[in-house]
C-alpha cells in the first residue's frame, strides 16, 4: 500500500452517514442594475482600479498617456498599441523584472467585482501582468458579464492552463491594516473600455 | 394551567428580587405559579465544563422537580438553554423529554406564548442598553443575531417598547459576548474581565444608565467589571422592568 | 524614503512613483477612501510613537513539548500590553464589520451559506471519488501528482521535487497546510531557502514566528513592531514606522529572491475535480508569482480542498472574500490547471489526520472550512488574546476544534477558551456549527480525562451538591450570605479568579429560597413542596 491508496481507503472506511446530494445552483438575481459598464466602473474604483472610457476619435490611451510617457520600458500583448519590449521573445518570465507598463486585452469584465479576466493567451507571458509596475487592460465594455455566476459558465475556466481574475491592483494591508497598492504585484491596474477592434 | 418556577442558582442567591418579580409578573396574568422548594441547579456548570456524567443527578432531579407542570418558566436564557439543548446525561424518557420542551426563559414565554400585549403598570422612565445572553440569542433565539442577513425581531425589545418612558440606546457591538461565560468567567478570568470592561464601557458610551438583560448571571459580571473600572451604570433585570418596578 | 537613495543593482526595480502616504493606495479614483483587501475602515493602528511609550511585542503560549498549552496564560500577557491588544480588537472588530456590510448586500447570503455547506458536506462524503476525478484530470493536464499521509511525507515529497531540480530557492505565497506540516522548520536544515512572499507571511518568516491569523498572519503586531523586524533582517531604518515604506522596502528586498527562485510554492483555496484546477485566492498576486516566475511550481493541498465542478466556484468566492475582508472578491484569484511550456507542475495532496477527522461523527464537518478567517474576526476571546495565545496552527474558534485532532494532549485546553457564544456559527460561510464542536470536545476531553483533575474534582464535588437539595441549602447556609452562596465552582479555588477582576456581588438579606417560604409557603403551606 502506498499513501494514494491508504489515504482513499481510509477515506473510504470513514465515509460519514447520511445522504449528502448535491444542491443545484440557482440563478440568482444580479446585484447590479441593467447598466453594466457603469456597475463594473464602480466596483474596479472600489477595489482600486481605475476605469477610463475614451470619447470615440480620442486617443484610446490619453487616461495613461503620461504614464506611458514617463515608461522606459512598455510591453505590449495588444495590436492598439506598440510597446518596446517584445513578448513573444522573452526568454524567462524574470527578464521583464524591468517593464514599467504592461498593456493586456481581457477576455471578459465582471460587474458584480470589478474583475477582469486573462488567460495564458492574453498574457503572453504570464508573469508580466505581476512584474510589470502598472497594468493598462483593455476592456470591450460588450465583454462585461453580470456576475460571478455568470463568469463561472465561461468555457475559460476548463480550457486555459493558466486564468486569473484581477480585481484592481496587488494590494496589502498586512500592516495595521493600512492599505498599500504594489504589495508584490503591479501598484496600479486601469482599464480603458475599448470594443476589440 | 400550572406553571412550575425555576429560580436558577445566581438569581436564588444574588438576586432575589429577580425570582419575585418573575412570580409576581407571571400572576398577574392570572396564572397558578409555584415554586418546587428541592430545586436547585439546571446543571449548566458541569455540562459547559465537558464533565456530563457529573451532571447526571442534578440533571434528574431538575426532571423530578418540575415534570408535574404545564410549562416551567426561569427568569435566564442560559440556563433554559442548557434544559432546552443540553440536558442529556441521563436517558433521554418521554418524561425528560416532555420537561425539555415545555421549559421557557420568561421572555420567550411572555412574548410567544401568553402573547402579552401589554403591562400597564410598567414604567422606566430611563435610557437602557439590552444585554441580550448569547444562549438567550443564539441558543433559544430572542433576537436575531447581529451576524445573519435575515429579518430583524427581538423579542425582548418587543416587551420593553410596551414599557412606558423607556429609551433604549444601542452600543457600537450591540450582541459582543460579555465575557461571563459561566465557567469561563473563573478558568479564564482575564480575557474574562476584559470583555466585561469593554462590554460596560461600550454600554455606558451609548448613554445607557441602565443596563438590562434577562440573565443575572451576565450582569452579575458585568456589575462587578463596571465597579473595578468605575463605569457608573446600574443593571436590572427585565422581570423587574416588566413587572412594573419604580426606579 | 531611504530607499530610494540606495544605489546599487535593485535601484531599478524601485519605480519613481513608489507610494507615498495619500497615494493612489488610499483614495479611489473617484476621491473616495479605499479599504478594500484587508484595509481598515478607518485608521486604526498604534498611537504614535510621540503620544506612546514604546511597548514590547507579547509573545505567544510557551510551548513544552507535548504538555496542554496554557492559552490563558498568554492570553493574560497579550492584555498586559493594551497598546497591541486594541489595536487588534479594533483591527479586527473592523472586519467583522466589513463583512457585515458584504454580507447584508447579497439578499441570497443565507442560501448561498446553505449551498456552501452542503457542496462540501457532499465532496466530503464522495471524497475518494473526487480525489481519484481530480487526480486523473490533473494528470492528463501534464501535472505531477503527489500523496503524501502526513506532514512529515509532504515535506520529503516536496523537497525530493526541489533536490531532484537542484533548486536552491523556493518563493511560496502563504498557505495554512505548510504551516500545519512544519514546511519551513523542516526546510531549514536542507540548504534550500524558502521564502515567504505574502507580506503579513514574510513579517512572521523574518521574526520567526508562526502566523497568528489565517488570513493577516502579522496582526497582532504593531508597525513599530514591524519596523523593529525589518530592521534587524533588512536593514531598514528603525525610526521609520511608515506603512508605505516598510511595505516597499520588503517589496524591493523580495523581489531580487523572486526572480532568481529556482521553484515557486502556493498553497490552495479550492481544487476542482471535473478541471484538475487549483485556484488561490490572494491580495498580493504572489501566488501568480510564485506560479509563472520559476520554473518549477508546486501546489500543496489539502483534501478537503476539494469541490466537484467549476460552476461551484460561483457560490463559494462570493462568500470567501466577503467572510474574510468584506471586499467582494480578492484582488486575484488564480486558476493552475497546467504547466507553461517549458515548466513543471506538481501538486501534492496532502491527508495529515484529515481522512480521519472525516470518521468522526461529532467534528468531520470542521473539514467544510474554507479558511476566511470570518470566526477569528468576530470572537471576543480571540480578539482579546491574539493567535498565538493558542500556540496551535489554527487559532480562534476553528482552531479549537480543529487542533484537538492533531493532538489532543497538546491541544486539550483549547476548547475551553470560548465562552460559546455562537457567534462563529452565524459568520462562518459554510455552516460549520463550530461553538456547538466545542461544547462537544469538552465532553470527548472530560471522558478521556484530558482535563485538569482539580477542574474535574471541582465538578464532581458540584454535581453532588447540586443533586441533593438538603446538602445544597446546607452549603450555601442559612445565614445566605453572599460569598457562601456562590457555587462552588466560584469560590472553590485559592486564587479567587473571580474577584481579581471583578467586584464581588453584593450580598441581598435572604436568598428567594427564603424569601418564598417566609412569603409563600408559610401563608399556603399547601403549595407544592
Amino acid at each position: 500500500m502506498n499513501s494514494r491508496d491508504d489515504t482513499l481507503a481510509r477515506i473510504r472506511k470513514n465515509r460519514p452517514a447520511g445522504d449528502h446530494p448535491l444542491p443545484d445552483i440557482p440563478d440568482f438575481e444580479p446585484l447590479v442594475g441593467d447598466d453594466l459598464v457603469a456597475e463594473f466602473g464602480e466596483r474596479l474604483k472600489r477595489m482600486g482600479g481605475r476605469i477610463a472610457a475614451p470619447a470615440p476619435g480620442e486617443d484610446p490611451f490619453s487616461a495613461v498617456r503620461e504614464r506611458l510617457d514617463d515608461s522606459a520600458v512598455i510591453a505590449s500583448a495588444v495590436p492598439e498599441i506598440a510597446g518596446n519590449r517584445d513578448l513573444s521573445r522573452v526568454a524567462l518570465p524574470a527578464d521583464l523584472a524591468d517593464v514599467d507598463v504592461a498593456v493586456v486585452r481581457a477576455v471578459f469584465g465582471v460587474a458584480e467585482t470589478g474583475s477582469v479576466l486573462f488567460t495564458q493567451d492574453e498574457l503572453k507571458v504570464n508573469a508580466v501582468a505581476y512584474l510589470a509596475q502598472h497594468l493598462v487592460v483593455l476592456l470591450d465594455p460588450a465583454d462585461i458579464l453580470v456576475n460571478i455566476q455568470a463568469a463561472y459558465r465561461r468555457p475559460d475556466f476548463g480550457r486555459a492552463a493558466y486564468a486569473v481574475l484581477h480585481t484592481g491592483p496587488s494590494a496589502t494591508a498586512d500592516i495595521e491594516g493600512v492599505l498599500i497598492h504594489g504589495a508584490q504585484g503591479v501598484r496600479s491596474l486601469t482599464v480603458i473600455l475599448l470594443p476589440r477592434a | 394551567m400550572r406553571i412550575g418556577l425555576f429560580v436558577p442558582c445566581y438569581v436564588d442567591a444574588f438576586e432575589p428580587e429577580v425570582g419575585i418579580a418573575t412570580l409576581e409578573l407571571l400572576e398577574r396574568f392570572g396564572l397558578d405559579v409555584a415554586y418546587p422548594f428541592d430545586q436547585t441547579c439546571c446543571g449548566q456548570p458541569m455540562t459547559n465544563t465537558g464533565c456530563h456524567a457529573e451532571a447526571a443527578a442534578t440533571e434528574a432531579l431538575f426532571v423530578r422537580n418540575f415534570a408535574p407542570f404545564d410549562y416551567i418558566v426561569a427568569p435566564s436564557g442560559s440556563c433554559v438553554h442548557q434544559v432546552r439543548e443540553h440536558l442529556t446525561a441521563i436517558p433521554q424518557t418521554d418524561e425528560v423529554k416532555d420537561v425539555r420542551a415545555k421549559t421557557f426563559e420568561l421572555v420567550e414565554f411572555l412574548h410567544d406564548v401568553l402573547k402579552v400585549d401589554a403591562f400597564p403598570w410598567a414604567e422606566f422612565p430611563h435610557k437602557v442598553g439590552y444585554h441580550s445572553n448569547c444562549n438567550a440569542l443564539r441558543g433559544i433565539h430572542h433576537a436575531r443575531p447581529s451576524e445573519l442577513n435575515k429579518p430583524a425581531y427581538s423579542k425582548p425589545l418587543d416587551l420593553l417598547s410596551k414599557v412606558k418612558g423607556i429609551e433604549i440606546v444601542t452600543p457600537a457591538r450591540p450582541d459582543e459576548c460579555c465575557g461571563f461565560g459561566g465557567t469561563f468567567s473563573v478558568f479564564e478570568p482575564a480575557v474574562s474581565a476584559k470583555m466585561g470592561y469593554d462590554k460596560v464601557s461600550d454600554h455606558s458610551r451609548a448613554g445607557a444608565e441602565y443596563v438590562v438583560s434577562s440573565d443575572s448571571s451576565c450582569m452579575m459580571h458585568q456589575k462587578g467589571c463596571a465597579a473595578r473600572i468605575g463605569v457608573p451604570l446600574k443593571f436590572i433585570h427585565i422581570a423587574r422592568i416588566l413587572n412594573g418596578v419604580s426606579a | 524614503m531611504s530607499a530610494h537613495e540606495e544605489s546599487g543593482p535593485r535601484d531599478r526595480m524601485i519605480h519613481p512613483d513608489v507610494a507615498k502616504a495619500g497615494d493612489e493606495s488610499e483614495r479611489g479614483q473617484d476621491g473616495r477612501r479605499l479599504d478594500h483587501a484587508e484595509a481598515t475602515t478607518r485608521p486604526i493602528g498604534a498611537e504614535p510613537k510621540a503620544k506612546a511609550v514604546r511597548e514590547a511585542q507579547p509573545r505567544g503560549a510557551k510551548i513544552r513539548g507535548n504538555r496542554p498549552i496554557d492559552q490563558a496564560e498568554a492570553a493574560e500577557r497579550f492584555l498586559a500590553a493594551p497598546l497591541h491588544q486594541k489595536a487588534h480588537d479594533e483591527r479586527l472588530w473592523d472586519l467583522r464589520k466589513k463583512r457585515d456590510t458584504a454580507a447584508f448586500g447579497i439578499p441570497e447570503w443565507e442560501e448561498l451559506r446553505d449551498l456552501a455547506s452542503q457542496i462540501k458536506a457532499h465532496t466530503l462524503s464522495n471524497l475518494d471519488r473526487y480525489l481519484e476525478e481530480f487526480e486523473a484530470n490533473a494528470k492528463a493536464n501534464g501535472v505531477h501528482v503527489h500523496w503524501a499521509a502526513d506532514g512529515a511525507e509532504h515535506n520529503r515529497i516536496v523537497h525530493g521535487i526541489l533536490k531532484d531540480h537542484g533548486a536552491k530557492s523556493l518563493i511560496k505565497s502563504k498557505s495554512m497546510l505548510t504551516e500545519e506540516c512544519g514546511f519551513r522548520h523542516y526546510m531549514a536544515g536542507t540548504g534550500i531557502e524558502v521564502i515567504e512572499t505574502d507580506l503579513g507571511e514574510r513579517i512572521q518568516q523574518l521574526d520567526n514566528e508562526e502566523p497568528s491569523h489565517v488570513v493577516v498572519p502579522a496582526v497582532h503586531k504593531t508597525r513599530f513592531d514591524v519596523a523593529a523586524v525589518f530592521a534587524k533582517t533588512m536593514g531598514t531604518d528603525p525610526e521609520n514606522d511608515d506603512a508605505h515604506y516598510l511595505a516597499e522596502s520588503q517589496r524591493m528586498h523580495t523581489r531580487p529572491l523572486i526572480l532568481e527562485a529556482d521553484a515557486g510554492m502556493t498553497g490552495c483555496n479550492f481544487a476542482i475535480a471535473e478541471t484538475g484546477t487549483v485556484v488561490t485566492c490572494t491580495n498580493e498576486g504572489n501566488a501568480d508569482l510564485s506560479g509563472n516566475v520559476p520554473k518549477l511550481q508546486i501546489h500543496s493541498i489539502g483534501i478537503e480542498k476539494l469541490i466537484p465542478r467549476i460552476e461551484h466556484l460561483g457560490v463559494f468566492l462570493r462568500l470567501l472574500a466577503r467572510s474574510a475582508l468584506g471586499s467582494p472578491i480578492t484582488q486575484y484569484t488564480s486558476h493552475f490547471r497546467a504547466p507553461r511550456e517549458g515548466s513543471e507542475m506538481h501538486y501534492v495532496l496532502v491527508d495529515n489526520g484529515r481522512s480521519e477527522r472525516l470518521g468522526m461523527e461529532e467534528f468531520w464537518t470542521s473539514l467544510k472550512c474554507i479558511r476566511c478567517g470570518a470566526c477569528m474576526n468576530t470572537c471576543p476571546v480571540y480578539r482579546r488574546s491574539g493567535g498565538l495565545s493558542y500556540g496551535a496552527t489554527y487559532s480562534g474558534p476553528i482552531g479549537l476544534i480543529i487542533d484537538p485532532t492533531f493532538n489532543k494532549r497538546k491541544y486539550s485546553t483549547l476548547p475551553f477558551s470560548s465562552t460559546m457564544n455562537g457567534s462563529c456559527t452565524n459568520v462562518c460561510p459554510v455552516k460549520i456549527n463550530i461553538h456547538e464542536q466545542i461544547f462537544a470536545w469538552r465532553k470527548v476531553l472530560a471522558e478521556e480525562h484530558q482535563i485538569p483533575l482539580l477542574k474535574q474534582g471541582m465538578m464532581k464535588a458540584a454535581g453532588q451538591v447540586l443533586s441533593r437539595p438538603a446538602t445544597y441549602r446546607a452549603a450555601i447556609g442559612a445565614a445566605d450570605s453572599a460569598l457562601r452562596a456562590l457555587p462552588r465552582f466560584a469560590v472553590y479555588n485559592p486564587l479567587n479568579t473571580w474577584g481579581k477582576g471583578r467586584e464581588m456581588p453584593d450580598s441581598p438579606r435572604q436568598s428567594f429560597h427564603s424569601w418564598y417560604k417566609q412569603n409563600r409557603m408559610d401563608k399556603k403551606p399547601e403549595t407544592d413542596a
